[in-house]
């Protein structure tokens, strides 16, 4: 095994790789509002957000595809150079997602291609995490395993972090007004943070192209035990099939859930459910992500002297039975601090603007403070029609809370709170999922079932948790049943029939 | 604890078929109440989706049942 050294260079060399990728895949679903605007035809923005989802969610639903087209790429030619071209394909197609035009300039042609932009990110990302982790872990000491791998466990989170950062970044200072600022965002500086990765990206593959091949492949290779068909052998065979699916139901599936549930669906819920102003629900994911990103490496740490399943399921336990309160208390932060009666208008504006129809949209933005310091933002939309018969305007009311600083940390704590969760869940699975399959198929069969777990079912839970309160609306907290219930099936699949035991030789 | 495996593994078996039901007839009544292109398409991809993931649940079951999780292997001759 590596020097110390030695693996700090490998560590590195993937880590910034993978999380360039994390970052390119989710600057796409943090502005999947943005993009429904430029994008989708603007005649119904709820159709067009959830059109929108629905690509995001395809970029999901394809990355177990791309674990099996890559995944035996890897096992046959080399870890190298497969997560090489995988880091190609996605910073090639998302830079590209940055210069096409809007539908209102190529028409029909333009949600096309970015559906099959976004289905190229989804293939590379699925070819991309088994290579990392296997990588790394291929280099590890076996008594530090875990410890090594969980710094390729940051990178999907700190990709978030970025992703989130550099969008706020841009949206704020393309202009010295603030609102000038927003509005040129929305036009055209949405494409900035997709156009500047390929900057990243290109370092990236420099520092990649001067890597060695894993040791252990080389080994193999050189020895010509390389598998001539690994997905038949990953798949075909029972004996490594029964752990495929293993690693599925009784790690993957849960751990899944619970990443997207305690960052992406947290953030989805702070500003659609709560209506926290947009800048803060990404500044309090911001904040949690930052406090929260040590503890992947403490639990990859400390699995190596435990063993990873219990600290998988302890989390996974932990977010099946908190997960309601923890969102009931963040929605109270906002409903207790609301104004009631007791509120000072600050700004009151009305505009009028005839539409081409000859109907006039009048809009009323009112701004007011509590006392308890909630500032809200509630925008009226009223359309008076001038046709016959048509009596009474339709009001459209939107209304945004901005949180005061009381309750602005509390949010950002249960969020950290939930990211904890993630990182218990998330910093032993590379190592877990690394030491269950033989060398000439790793990079397939850990690739799948991570995929799936994360890709499918982690990947698709902000859609159907949303889906899910449009089916009972006056439940807020409906969307949860999905992770729960998910989480929980595995927990019980993983408490049963995993073991605890650490694989020490990776080498067979 | 290997004969409780096992038996839940008859769970597991099952619990494929019960699922691929359950997730069809929901998404046939939210097509039949809301009959636009966005709600037949979400719904047609999570069964797309899912379907394949609950026969797997039931494979999983079935070497659940037939007791091939009471010792996992440790090494790769044990696997192939």
């Amino acid at each position: 095994m590596l020097a110390p050294k030695g693996i700090w260079k490998v560590i590195t060399a993937s880590s910034v790789g993978t999380l360039i990728e994390w970052y390119d895949f989710y600057i796409f679903g943090s502005l999947a509002t943005v993009i429904a605007s430029q994008f989708f035809p603007k005649t119904n923005p709820t159709a067009a957000l959830l059109s929108t989802l629905a690509t995001f969610a395809a970029g999901f639903i394809v990355r177990p595809f791309g674990a099996l087209v890559f995944g035996r790429l890897g096992d046959k030619v080399g870890r190298k150079y497969t997560f090489l071209l995988t880091l190609i394909i996605m910073g090639g197609s998302t830079f590209a997602i940055g210069l096409v035009p809007g539908y209102e300039r190529i028409g029909f042609a333009a949600p096309i291609i970015v559906l099959l932009l976004r289905l190229l990110q989804g293939l590379a990302l699925g070819g991309e995490y088994g290579g990392a982790a296997t990588y790394v872990a291929e280099h590890s000491p076996a008594n530090r395993r875990g410890y090594f791998t969980s710094w390729i466990q940051t990178t999907a989170t700190l990709g978030l972090f970025f992703s989130l950062g550099v969008i706020l970044l841009t949206r704020h200072t393309l202009d010295a007004d603030p609102s000038k600022s927003i509005a040129k965002f929305n036009d055209w500086g949405w494409r900035i943070p997709f156009l500047v990765s390929i900057l990243l990206v290109i370092i990236s593959i420099y520092i990649r192209l001067k890597m060695k091949e894993s040791p252990l492949f080389s080994r193999i290779k050189e020895e010509g035990k390389v598998s001539v068909n690994p997905l038949k052998e990953s798949f075909g065979h029972k004996g490594n099939l029964k752990m495929v699916l293993l690693a599925l139901f009784g790690a993957t599936m849960g751990q899944g859930v619970v990443w997207y549930t305690g960052q992406f669906y947290a953030q989805s819920f702070i500003e659609n459910v709560c209506k926290v102003d947009f800048d803060q629900s990404r500044t309090i994911l911001i904040w949690a992500i930052l406090f929260a990103t040590p503890f992947f490496v403490v639990f990859g740490q400390w699995s190596d002297k435990v063993g990873r399943k219990w600290i998988i399921l302890t989390g996974m336990a932990l977010a099946i039975f908190t997960y309601r309160p923890l969102f009931n208390a963040l929605l109270e932060t906002v409903n207790l601090a609301k104004p009631g009666n007791a509120q000072t208008i600050s700004e009151s504006t009305h505009k009028s603007a005839v539409l081409p129809t000859g109907d006039s949209l009048i809009t009323t933005t009112i701004k007011s403070n509590a006392e308890s310091g909630l500032a809200m933002t509630e925008i009226r939309k009223d359309t008076v029609y001038t046709g016959l018969g048509k009596m009474s305007a339709k009001t459209d009311v939107k209304q945004t809370f901005k949180l005061a600083s009381g309750g602005y940390w509390r949010m950002v704590m249960l969020v950290f709170v939930m990211i904890i969760y993630v990182t218990m869940v998330y910093g032993p699975i590379a190592a877990f999922l690394v030491e269950l399959f033989p060398t000439k198929i790793r990079y397939t069969s850990m690739s799948l079932p991570y995929h799936i777990g994360n890709g499918v079912f982690g990947g698709l839970t902000p859609f159907i948790a949303t889906l899910l309160t449009t089916m009972d609306t006056k439940n807020h907290l409906v969307g949860l049943w999905y992770p729960i219930l998910v989480a929980g099936l595995c927990l019980l699949i993983g408490a049963l029939y995993l073991n605890n035991k650490i694989d020490t030789d990776l080498s067979d | 604890m290997n004969r409780l495996k096992q038996l839940l593994g008859m769970i597991w078996i099952l619990m494929g078929p019960v699922l691929m039901f359950f997730l069809l007839r929901i998404a046939l009544q939210e097509i039949e109440k809301k009959p636009v292109i966005d709600t037949k398409i979400q719904w047609g991809v999570f069964v797309l989706i899912f379907f394949p993931i609950a026969v797997g649940l039931t494979i999983f079951g079935y070497y659940a049942w037939k007791g091939e999780y009471d010792k996992l292997p440790t090494k790769s001759d044990e696997i192939a």
